[in-house]
């Protein structure tokens, strides 16, 4: 099973998840999946649109208690 | 109790002074000790790089002895430490001495990495070191108009500075009279023009208002003598490009296998390095999603301090370090405003405003008061 990184952003506002994400995503192999977990609506959004984007994958995307995890795969 | 703080930036100098004071008659009694390591005996504001950059500030003014910062009963050496052995309570550092310590804290900040991206630091100004920010002014006073990109890597240090550069460049062409012969395009890497959500909601009006252009969800790949390319598969065309490049913490961090990147595992309220009791991480060098920024490791080393204080006092830490983070935003204009949040508040900045633009310029000369934890 691939390596699955916890990126944990919750209840932060600046850099963001997002943001979180991206630097997390250049330390990544190809290959590896990162959990983001996030107090903000946004990024249910605003996640996916990036990783589209660049072209990796979205595994899961849920909420509980007002938290949102995120799970991506790094594929290039 | 040896006390062992490893950097002398904003971080470790608020720390050391405020836990000097604080335990003045264990210091007095020789119960403890406070000793700083770091790289320089100098101490730059780091924030006047800023102001260097558009020829607002003379280098000069950026530095004190780092020595005159600090309380007399803090023992300070320039010796960087080159080995941490955490298992044995010691750090080796460059003159070969060996310290060894009861608590060790580490706030030896972080660096640019511009050598990440190809070409970047080839092509691109920047303006995080005084080498830089000097190169970058001669090169905006030679420049005569044309297509100006701002592109901003990730991590960064100072959340706000894309866009206080920005808006200092648009100042700065205004000044010189040549604002009609540039063209001002900016970049940023997530879907917005901020990570603050609020700060981006009034900078993005302000673009269209100042006619300079924006393109969110860039983020840089490849830099070549004209043009800058995205990951996400754009590019943009550039006569002069300016950069707030990638960061990373200090390579002797990555070295000794304390955290990918250079930056540790740190817990967000206690501020220990994750699986430790006896090291604490300030600044930069923690791993926490927070802004990297002096604030952050000034309002971090007060809570440290009163935490390792009451440790030696009472046995127990009594203070969560909230997350708070005060950034000022240069608007441009002789205006400013600020943000103001923490782990549980959003913030709410308000219009710029000429009050807080001259408050953040008084703050520029205050900051030493900062630095002495009495501010």
């Amino acid at each position: 099973m691939a390596d699955r990184k916890i990126v944990d952003a919750k209840n932060t506002f600046c850099p963001g998840p997002l943001m979180e994400l991206i630097a997390n995503m250049k330390q990544a192999e190809v290959g590896d999946e990162l959990a983001v977990l996030s107090t903000d609506e946004g990024s249910a959004n605003d996640i996916p649109e990036w990783i589209n984007k660049m072209g990796h994958e979205v595994i899961e995307s849920s909420e509980d208690s007002g938290v949102w995890s995120i799970v991506v795969k790094k594929t290039k | 109790m040896k006390i062992l703080i490893v950097g002398g930036g904003m971080g470790g100098t608020i720390l050391a002074n405020n836990l000097a004071r604080k335990m003045r008659n264990e210091l007095k009694s020789g119960k403890a000790s406070i000793t700083m390591l770091s790289a320089s005996d100098k101490h730059m504001y780091q924030p006047g790089l800023l102001y260097v950059a558009v020829g607002k500030m003379n280098p000069s003014e950026m530095y004190r002895d780092q020595v005159s910062l600090l309380e007399p009963s803090i023992e300070f050496k320039v010796d960087p430490v080159t080995e941490f052995n955490l298992d044995d309570n010691n750090v080796r550092a460059k003159s070969g001495t060996t310290y060894n310590y009861d608590i060790i804290v580490i706030a030896t900040g972080s660096c640019t990495h511009a050598e990440g991206t190809p070409g970047l630091a080839e092509y691109a100004e920047q303006f995080y070191t005084e080498a830089d920010a000097v190169k970058m002014y001669k090169k905006l006073e030679a420049f005569e108009g044309g297509k100006v990109v701002v592109a901003v890597g990730v991590p960064h240090k100072c959340p706000m500075a894309p866009l206080e550069i920005t808006f200092m460049l648009v100042d700065y062409f205004k000044q010189r009279g040549i604002w009609d012969k540039v063209q001002l395009h900016y970049t940023y890497p997530i879907g917005r023009t901020h990570s603050l959500e609020p700060v981006a909601k009034w900078a993005t009006p302000e673009f269209e208002r100042l006619g300079i252009t924006y393109e969110t969800l860039f983020n840089m790949k490849e830099v070549n003598e004209n043009v800058v390319m995205s990951e996400e598969g754009t590019e943009a065309e550039y006569d002069l490009l300016i950069t707030v490049p990638a960061h990373k913490g200090m390579q002797v961090i990555e070295d000794a296998g304390l955290g990918a990147g250079g930056f540790i595992p740190t817990d967000r309220k206690r501020l220990n390095m994750e699986g430790r009791d006896n090291v604490y991480v300030l600044g930069d060098t923690t791993n926490l999603p927070i802004s990297k920024a002096g604030s952050t490791a000034h309002f971090e080393a007060e809570a440290l301090a009163e935490n390792i204080a009451s440790m030696m006092t009472i046995g127990t830490a009594t203070r969560d370090y909230d997350g708070k983070v005060f950034c000022f935003i240069e608007a441009g204009d002789g205006k400013a405003t600020y943000a103001m949040f923490n782990y549980q508040n959003p913030p709410d900045p308000k219009a710029p405003t000429a009050g807080i633009h001259m408050f953040k310029t008084a703050y520029n000369k205050m900051y030493w008061a900062s630095a002495r934890g009495l501010l």
